[in-house]
């Protein structure tokens, strides 16, 4: 009784917690990032921006035209033409139309495709000026954002 | 009592949030109020309306699954299972047993992090400053650990009707591990900061007392009906995902009010980590995903599946009309079920209490209005 008294007199309960907050005075884990200065390194599996991928050898895009990332994506946000080759007697890529203002980048298109064409990729800056530039054409989707990159 | 004819009034009625249409939790409480006292409230639900169900009669089952994790976004990963759960009864398929495992480790650390967003939060709103900052720091360690796995913070889409897309990346045991054994004492923590607290004893003890009959009337699940004494936890009434195989306890106190219900969620998040302890040494080696395919068509029929979200019971109805996409999904979400309750809880106590009951209740709005 009178312990629980004194206690409630010389706050002893405000002392412990106050006690939490100094023992993390200098904390072990910190997360803030210095973000324009230093970019953050993302996971390696992160999705982020969509790229359409080339041969590395011929520099031939990889895309077959197939059109299946198209038919998995919900949001219905990919648009692709392709033409048949009359050399080769094969599909091939026309034009591609990705809005990645719609996208929410779950990564059932980069699932869909057989030839490893369109990839998500750790970039993350996505914003533009405009609405339209959301919509990414086939040369965007091919080389990718290009991010202002601030000196600090 | 006030005087009657001053006015003409004595009943004030007062709008509760929201602030801006753009804000997280965009909720409309009507209080009516005798001066600080709540005579009764309403809720005005729906700004964050999306038409989740009825996006579902337009996707494929596949397709769909992305959409599952934006309604409770906090805890994407539970939502998630539920989804894929209905759908495997739907076509009768079972997981395999490391899928199972990972399922399990993964909504266990999920429940974690939903708990620790809460009690910043929750602790933010009584008046508690620091809280918020230690529960975000762990709830990172969560998070970093869902982007290694699946590439996405927040919004997963970590499972797949079948299994998992995803192999375990290289030290996925060593990070759960690690994450356990720092995670233990910071539970002690944020006990010692709040537990004993005087401030925080007296905003909570008494406040918004639910009983177990009250509860069971609303339909109330999760914390706040284990708060009231009912030891009602689906992972142990009807286990999925091999639930049955772990050794944990289900924390119960009996007088329902704001404190019992901080004090249950605290020792759930103890439990959670017993939980992944025992999973992540056992995760058993096999295929990931079992066979289904490639074009879902489910016979016709339906099914219900209910697994135990961090929030409550979170149940999938799904029919199937034998096509692609479904005839008609229905999600029965812990927290739209659970707001019911909030005029019961507040009536008669002050207005900062309701607050503390919002609070308590653990909500989220992207669930509630779906």
């Amino acid at each position: 009784m009178i312990r629980a008294f004194l206690k409630r007199v010389f706050l002893v309960d405000l002392f412990e917690g106050l006690r939490v907050t100094f023992r993390n005075q200098k904390p072990k884990y910190i997360y803030t990032e210095q973000y324009p200065a230093q970019r953050p390194k993302v996971a390696e599996r992160y999705r982020g921006a969509p790229r359409l991928n080339l041969n590395p050898e011929t520099g031939e895009p990889l895309c077959i035209g197939c059109n299946l990332c198209a038919l998995a994506c919900p949001e219905s946000l990919i648009v692709m033409t392709s033409i048949r080759d009359e050399k080769t007697k094969r599909k091939t890529m026309n034009t591609f139309l990705f809005d990645t203002s719609r996208c929410m980048f779950c990564g059932l298109c980069e699932e869909a495709c057989p030839s490893d064409a369109l990839e998500l990729t750790q970039d993350f800056e996505l914003a533009t000026y405009t609405r339209e530039g959301q919509i990414w054409d086939r040369k965007m989707m091919e080389e990718g954002p290009k991010p202002t990159r601030y000196k600090c | 009592m006030p005087d009657a004819t001053f006015l003409d009034s004595t009943e004030l009625v007062l709008n509760m949030g929201p602030q801006h249409p753009s804000t997280h939790g965009v909720l409309r409480v009507i209080l009516k109020l005798d001066g600080e006292k709540v005579l009764g409230t309403d809720c005005v639900i729906g700004y964050l309306h999306r038409g989740v169900e009825k996006i579902a009669e337009n996707r494929t089952y596949v397709q769909f699954n992305p959409y599952v994790d934006r309604m409770d976004y906090v805890a994407a990963v539970s939502n998630s299972l539920g989804y894929c759960l209905a759908v495997e009864k739907l076509i009768n398929v079972e997981a395999p047993p490391r899928a199972q495992t990972v399922r399990v480790i993964l909504t266990e650390l999920n429940r974690i992090a939903s708990h620790l967003l809460w009690l910043g939060t929750h602790a933010l709103d009584i008046g508690a400053l620091t809280p918020v900052f230690y529960c975000f720091r762990e709830r990172e360690e969560i998070l970093k650990i869902f982007e290694n796995y699946c590439g996405a913070r927040l919004t997963t889409h970590a499972f797949r009707i079948g299994g998992l897309q995803y192999e375990l990346y290289e030290g996925f045991e060593q990070e759960v591990k690690a994450f356990c054994d720092m995670f233990l004492p910071k539970v002690a923590e944020y006990e010692e900061l709040l537990t004993n607290n005087r401030i925080w004893v007296k905003r909570l003890q008494n406040i918004g007392i639910l009983t177990a009959e009250e509860c069971k009337q609303y339909g109330v699940t999760g914390p706040v009906l284990r708060a009231a004494g009912v030891r009602w936890d689906l992972r142990k009434a009807q286990p999925y995902c091999g639930y049955e195989k772990y050794d944990f306890l289900i924390p119960t106190r009996q007088n329902g009010d704001t404190y019992d219900r901080y004090l249950v969620r605290m020792e759930e998040m103890r439990q959670s980590v017993r939980i992944i302890r025992q999973a992540v040494e056992g995760i058993p080696d096999g295929p990931a995903i079992a066979k289904v395919p490639k074009v879902l068509k489910p016979p016709m029929g339906e099914a219900y599946v209910s697994i135990e979200a961090p929030k409550g019971e979170l149940g999938y109805y799904i029919v199937s009309d034998g096509s692609t996409q479904p005839y008609r999904v229905r999600v029965r979400p812990p927290s739209f079920v659970n707001l019911q309750a909030l005029d019961r809880m507040v009536r008669g106590a002050l207005i900062a209490d309701v607050v503390a009951v919002i609070g308590t209740l653990d909500i989220v709005l992207g669930e509630v209005d779906r």
